[in-house]
């Protein structure tokens, strides 16, 4: 129980100081997607801090609900990087943490085009009770989340995971094309996965008026993902794959929340997943944190 | 030792990173404004599409609050972070030069491309800063702060 109040409160605790310390907000205008990533990184010197959870329903087993904590920074114009905390609680067993990950988006070129790439690099350690599916690779399957969170937390992952971003905005619309290689270091073979999106904002133009559920505040759109198999068996066989309606609000405020209902489309899937988040993006945070430490700004 | 050889090479290309990104920004005090020169032919001569709404630089002004006043400043009239907007190099640029480079950004020079931002949204902010004008003294400000952005 403990970890869960760990990962639950260090976002909350975490806007706290940075509203203290980093005082001015910048409303993002935040992509809607759980898994999908889009060519968009994080605006130089901004801290977003995000809580989001993922319900799963469980055949032969219990229902899991899991939590990661995000804190994402954008270094640069071009690169953007992003730690997170992962954890969860498995009904009528237990709750846990189950390990962290670094990633990095690196955008290769300088200007918009019509498809723009993104280039990610992430390190996962986390431990075979980790459920917060943020990403489907490889062989995974429904049935390995049925194991115990005592079975699952023996099992250490240490896995490399790239990335190939492909992302297009054309009127109002934004595309992603996400495709995955994962290799868990303790050699194993290459695994493979994919996660793609379309959204829309529900209003193209902004309204004149300061306003909280203006249309252009809304983004929708739809995410499906899932595994392509590894090195030695690519393909669809024993893969499972999520199709899943997304939606997000940017409130002026400077919060986002998310919301999507998943659905497995296949026997390997979970039934359903429920995910939601809340986010929030603090400017100049860089600049807040060098001013405390005595640097300029 | 695999393990440990790949940990090292991630560790490395982020310092490297970090290294080259902090040799950019101190390489970046030249003239915010060059990037202007740099916008294509055919897309400086775009027309705005919502000069003729009213409403467009209202609605602008509340976008540009949300988005860019952190760097360019309340009115426009820049930051440290962000030069003015206020200048004449930018209140004398065509419509499309802004949005053009609002869309794309100047990602090596921290300004972050605006391209998640629907076009007419892009517009209403062209509109909102072709309404403000320039202000005296606009150009000597951004230069005299250490940024190198021209739009955040």
């Amino acid at each position: 129980m403990r970890s869960y109040i760990l990962i639950r409160w260090i976002p909350v605790l975490l806007c706290t100081a940075l509203c203290l310390l980093a005082p001015s907000h910048a409303p993002g205008q935040e992509a809607p997607y759980f898994v999908t990533y889009t060519h968009y990184l994080e605006e130089p010197d901004n801290l977003e801090v995000a809580a989001n959870s993922t319900f799963a329903t469980q055949r032969g087993g219990n229902r899991t609900l899991a939590y990661w904590s995000e804190l994402e920074y954008g270094v640069t114009g071009w690169w953007t990087t992003e730690f997170y905390l992962d954890g969860q609680t498995t009904f009528h067993d237990s709750t846990v943490f189950t390990g962290f990950r670094w990633e990095n988006r690196f955008r290769p070129l300088k200007r918009e085009h019509w498809i723009n790439p993104l280039l990610y690099v992430e390190f996962e350690n986390v431990n075979g009770a980790d459920k917060i599916l943020k990403e489907v690779e490889g062989h995974d399957v429904e049935t390995d989340f049925a194991s115990s969170n005592a079975e699952g937390r023996s099992e250490q992952q240490r896995e490399l995971e790239l990335k190939l971003i492909l992302s297009s905005s054309f009127k109002g619309w934004n595309v992603s094309e996400n495709l995955l290689f994962v290799k868990n270091l303790s050699n194993e073979p290459w695994e493979f996965g994919y996660a793609w999106g379309i959204s829309r904002p529900l209003a193209l133009k902004a309204s004149a008026r300061k306003c909280s559920f203006c249309a252009e505040n809304f983004v929708a759109g739809v995410e499906m993902y899932g595994g392509l198999g590894d090195r030695y068996r690519f393909g669809l066989q024993e893969t499972s794959h999520y199709l899943a309606p997304v939606m997000a609000w940017n409130h002026p405020s400077g919060f986002t929340f998310r919301i999507s209902p998943g659905f497995g489309l296949n026997d390997n899937s979970h039934r359903f997943l429920l995910r939601w988040g809340i986010s929030r993006e603090f400017a100049g945070f860089g600049s807040a944190l060098r001013r405390l430490f005595g640097g300029r700004s | 030792m695999k393990k440990g050889l790949t940990i090292a090479a991630l560790l490395t290309v982020a310092t490297v990173g970090l290294a080259r990104a902090q040799q950019q920004t101190a390489k970046s005090k030249t003239d915010p404004y060059a990037e202007l020169r740099r916008v294509p032919e055919k897309a400086r001569d775009r027309a705005n599409p919502l000069s003729d709404d009213p409403e467009a630089p209202i609605a602008g002004e509340k976008l540009f609050e949300r988005h860019c006043m952190e760097c360019h400043g309340r009115g426009a009239l820049g930051t440290r972070k962000g030069p003015s907007l206020r200048a004449t190099e930018v209140q004398e640029a065509t419509p499309g030069t802004l949005f053009w480079l609002m869309t794309n950004g100047v990602v090596r020079h921290r300004m972050p491309v605006w391209s998640k931002l629907p076009e007419p949204q892009r517009w209403q902010i062209v509109s909102y800063l072709k309404s403000l004008g320039p202000a005296s003294g606009a150009r000597a400000e951004a230069q005299a702060s250490n940024s190198s952005a021209l739009l955040r």
